[in-house]
C-alpha cells in the first residue's frame, strides 16, 4: 500500500509539451504511471506519448478524470499553473519546477488554506510508489515496493537514502521529497500524518537539512502523536554559519536556530535516532522493522 | 544636537537576520534612490567616487554631512567607513580616508555624501517574508538606530509584527495599528504609518526578500526620514525586475575562486580544509561534506555542479576544485536522477586526460542514472573508483592524509 498516489492515480502532466516535462512524462509512463493526459495553454489536440494534450487542466481533468496533476513548467508561469491545478478537480499537484518566486509561493500558499487540493513541492524531486506510480523525477530504478516511508528536503539525498535502504531489501511505501524552497505545501508534519495513518508503513525516514525550523517542528509533532518508529538524517552539519549552500532552505543563520544540531537534538528529544551516515540510518530502520 | 553615528551602523543587516532566500542586494544609494522614488523620504544625497567629487557634493548639500562607504558589510561605521563631517576640510579628509580603503576585504571606490539628519528620535520600520508562518510580516519598532537582531532577540515584544494578506496587500488600518501598538508618538504617526505603507508597496512591486529603514528618523521639526536604507530582492524573481536586475551586484568580498565560481555558474562555497568535494543537489553535496568530517577528514568546499550536468560542466568543476591550492585530495560524489553517470564519466576522462601528472587524486563514486554506463567509461588509469558513498569518502580522507604527510 502507499499513501497519496498508487498504479489508480491519474495523471495530468501540465508542461508536457516542452522540454522536461516530455522527457519526465515519458519516464513516468515507462515506470508504469497512469498518466492520462497533458494540460498546455495554446497545445490542446496534439498528443505527446500517446497521451492527448488539452489547453487547461479543468478540460484535461474533466475528459479524462485525472485526480493528480504534475508541473513541469518554467518558474515565470509556475505559479499561475499551481493555482490552475489548485482550481481544477484534481486532488494532488506536485510541483517540480525550481526558482519559483518567494512572494507568488506565499500567493499560493494563501490559496492552498482556502481549497482542499494538496500540493507537493515546489522545487522538489516529486512522489513515488514503488511499483505503482511515481509523479515527478526520482530515478525509479532505485526504489523497491515495501513497508518504510520516506519524507525528505532533498533531491539527490533521497536516492542515496533509498538506496541504502534498497540494498539491504528494505523495501518503501512511498517517498515523498517535499522540497527545498521556503515555503511548500506539503511539509514534514503533513508527510508524517499520511505516514502513521498508513497501515502497511512499518518505519519512516525523515531527511532533513539546515536552514527554518521545519525538523523541529517534527519533532513535536512526532512526540505527540507519531508511534511509527521514525529514523532521521539531518544534512549540513558541518555548514559553517551564515553561508549559502545551494538551496534556498540549505543555509543557516548561526543565531541557534536552524542548525543542525537544534534539529538532531529535537528528533532525539522525541526519541527519533539520527544517523551519522545514510548507512547508520539505514541500520536503525533495519533494527525497527 | 545627536547626531546619526549610531544609526549609521545598520548596513544592510536585513540578510543576516532573514537569511533563507536567495537575494540580490541593492547599495545603500541604490535603495535610498528607489525609496526616494517612492515617495519615502531620504536626506539629500549625492555618489561620489572621488575625493574632488565628494567634497563638491558635501559643499552643495551643506554641512553637517556624513561620507558613507558603499559596500555591503556590516559595521560600516564601527570600521571606519562613516564619518561625520562639518567643513570642507574635513570632508577632504574623510573621503580621503574612506575612499580606497579596505574594510573587511571589500575595496570602498564610492562613498554617498549625504546631509546629516537632526533627529530626536530613531525607529525602525521593515518588511519581510515570515517563512515559518509563509506570509509577508511588516514590522515596527520605536527601538532602531540600533542592531535590531539584539532588540529581536533580548527584547521581541519590542518589535510590532503585522502579517499581511499577500493576495490582498497590506491594508491601511494595518499599518496604523503596527504604528500605535509600537509606541510611536501620535503626532508623527500618520506619517509613520504612510511610510510603513509605502515600504510595504515596494517590497511587493519590486519582489523584495527584505525591505528596512533602519533608522527612520523623526526630526526636531517633527518630520520622518529615511536615513538608511535595505531593500533585497528575490534572486528568482529578477526575471520582471530588469530595472533592479541592472543595478550593479555587489562584489561582496568573494575570493578569486568564488568568482570563478560564479563564472561557471556552480553554488559553491569555499571552505579551509582539504579534501575538495563535487556532487550534485545541495542535500547530498552537503552530506558528503558531513561524511569527511564524519570520517576525520576537512572539506575543502561545497560544489554543487546541479541537475542534469553535461561533460563540459564536469570538467569545469575539476577545474574549480584543483585551482584551490589547499586542495589535497578530490571526492565526485554523484547521484543521478537527471545527471547522467555517462555524462559525468566521460567529463571526468576528458578533465584529467589533459594533465601529464594528475594534479590530485580523485576518487569517483557513481549511482543512479546510466552508472553502469559511467564506471566502464571512467579511465581507471587517472581515477579511483569507489562503488559507496562511504568508500568513495573514506578513500578521499586517505588520500588526503597521505599528501598532508
Amino acid at each position: 500500500m502507499s499513501v497519496l498516489v498508487d498504479d489508480d492515480t491519474r495523471v495530468v502532466v501540465q508542461g508536457i509539451t516542452g522540454g522536461e516535462g516530455k522527457f519526465h512524462a515519458g519516464q513516468m509512463i515507462e515506470y508504469g504511471t497512469n498518466v492520462v493526459a497533458g494540460a498546455v495553454p495554446g497545445k490542446g489536440g496534439q498528443e505527446v506519448h500517446g497521451v492527448p494534450v488539452y489547453d487547461t487542466v479543468d478540460q484535461a481533468a474533466r475528459e479524462e478524470d485525472a485526480d493528480a496533476s504534475v508541473v513541469f513548467v518554467p518558474p515565470a508561469f509556475a505559479a499561475d499553473a499551481i493555482f490552475e491545478a489548485l482550481d481544477s478537480p484534481v486532488d494532488l499537484a506536485v510541483a517540480i519546477t525550481e526558482g519559483i518566486p518567494t512572494q507568488d509561493m506565499a500567493r499560493v500558499n494563501k490559496r492552498l488554506s482556502e481549497v482542499d487540493t494538496r500540493l507537493i513541492g515546489p522545487n522538489c524531486p516529486g512522489i513515488i510508489t514503488p511499483g505503482e506510480a511515481k509523479l515527478g523525477i526520482l530515478p525509479g530504478n532505485i526504489f523497491e515496493s515495501g513497508n518504510v516511508g520516506l519524507v525528505s528536503r532533498s533531491g539527490t539525498l533521497t536516492y542515496q537514502v533509498v538506496s541504502n535502504l534498497t540494498e539491504r531489501g528494505i523495501g518503501q511505501t512511498t517517498a515523498i521529497g517535499i522540497g527545498g524552497d521556503p515555503i511548500i505545501g506539503t511539509d514534514f508534519v503533513d508527510a508524517l500524518r499520511l505516514f502513521e495513518d498508513d497501515s502497511d508503513t512499518d518505519a519512516i525516514v525523515m531527511c532533513g537539512e539546515i536552514g527554518g525550523e521545519d525538523e523541529e517542528e517534527a519533532a513535536a509533532f512526532i512526540d505527540d502523536y507519531v508511534d511509527t518508529p521514525v529514523a532521521g538524517f539531518i544534512a549540513g552539519r558541518t555548514a559553517p554559519p551564515g553561508k549559502r549552500m545551494g538551496h534556498a532552505g540549505a543555509i543557516v543563520s548561526g543565531s541557534g536556530t536552524g542548525t543542525a544540531q537544534s534539529k538532531i537534538d529535537a528528533l532525539n528529544d522525541a526519541g527519533v535516532p539520527v544517523g551519522d551516515t545514510p548507512e547508520e540510518v539505514a541500520d536503525h530502520i533495519e533494527s525497527f522493522l | 544636537m545627536p547626531q546619526a553615528t549610531d544609526g549609521f551602523d545598520t548596513t544592510n543587516s536585513g540578510s543576516a537576520k532573514h537569511p533563507f532566500e536567495l537575494t540580490m542586494k541593492l547599495h545603500e544609494y541604490q535603495a535610498k534612490q528607489v525609496f526616494a522614488d517612492a515617495g519615502i523620504p531620504t536626506p539629500p544625497s549625492t555618489l561620489a567616487d572621488n575625493v574632488d567629487d565628494a567634497v563638491a557634493a558635501a559643499e552643495e548639500i551643506g554641512y553637517p554631512v556624513a561620507i558613507k562607504a558603499q559596500v555591503q558589510v556590516g559595521g560600516r561605521g564601527k570600521a571606519g567607513g562613516i564619518k561625520l563631517v562639518d567643513d570642507a576640510d574635513e570632508a577632504r579628509e574623510a573621503a580621503d580616508a574612506i575612499l580606497g580603503m579596505d574594510l573587511k576585504g571589500i575595496h570602498v571606490d564610492r562613498v554617498l555624501v549625504e546631509g546629516a539628519v537632526d533627529f530626536v528620535n530613531e525607529l525602525y520600520v521593515g518588511v519581510t517574508m515570515d517563512r515559518g508562518e509563509g506570509k509577508p510580516v511588516a514590522m515596527v519598532s520605536t527601538r532602531g538606530g540600533v542592531n535590531i537582531e539584539e532588540v529581536a532577540e533580548e527584547d521581541p515584544d519590542a518589535i510590532v509584527r503585522e502579517h499581511v494578506d499577500p493576495s490582498f496587500g497590506m491594508h491601511p488600518y494595518q499599518a496604523r495599528r503596527a504604528v500605535y501598538e509600537a509606541g510611536v508618538e501620535r503626532d508623527v504617526a500618520n506619517d509613520v504609518a504612510s511610510v510603513l505603507q509605502t515600504l510595504y508597496t515596494l517590497w511587493d512591486d519590486r519582489d523584495g526578500a527584505d525591505a528596512e529603514i533602519n533608522p527612520l528618523m523623526v526630526t526636531s521639526d517633527r518630520e520622518v526620514i529615511a536615513a538608511d536604507a535595505v531593500m533585497n530582492i528575490d534572486e528568482d524573481a529578477l526575471f520582471r525586475q530588469p530595472e533592479l536586475a541592472e543595478m550593479e551586484e555587489d562584489a561582496a568580498g568573494g575570493d578569486d575562486l568564488e568568482a570563478k565560481a560564479d563564472e561557471y555558474g556552480f553554488d559553491y562555497v569555499r571552505l579551509d580544509g582539504n579534501v575538495g568535494i563535487i556532487g550534485n543537489g545541495a542535500g547530498l553535496v552537503m552530506t558528503t561534506l558531513d561524511l569527511v568530517d564524519h570520517y576525520g577528514g576537512k572539506p575543502a568546499n561545497f560544489l554543487d555542479i546541479g541537475g542534469g550536468a553535461k561533460a563540459e560542466r564536469v570538467t569545469n568543476a575539476l577545474d574549480m576544485v584543483f585551482s584551490d591550492e589547499n586542495v589535497d585530495s578530490v571526492v565526485f560524489n554523484i547521484f543521478g536522477g537527471i545527471t547522467r553517470g555517462d555524462e559525468v564519466a566521460r567529463g571526468i576522462n576528458e578533465a584529467l586526460e589533459g594533465f601529464d601528472e594528475i594534479p590530485k587524486p580523485v576518487v569517483v563514486r557513481l549511482a543512479g542514472t546510466n552508472w553502469e554506463e559511467g564506471m566502464e567509461i571512467l579511465n581507471e588509469d587517472l581515477v579511483t573508483v569507489e562503488k559507496t558513498l562511504e568508500d568513495a569518502v573514506q578513500r578521499a580522507v586517505a588520500n588526503a592524509d597521505e599528501v598532508d604527510q
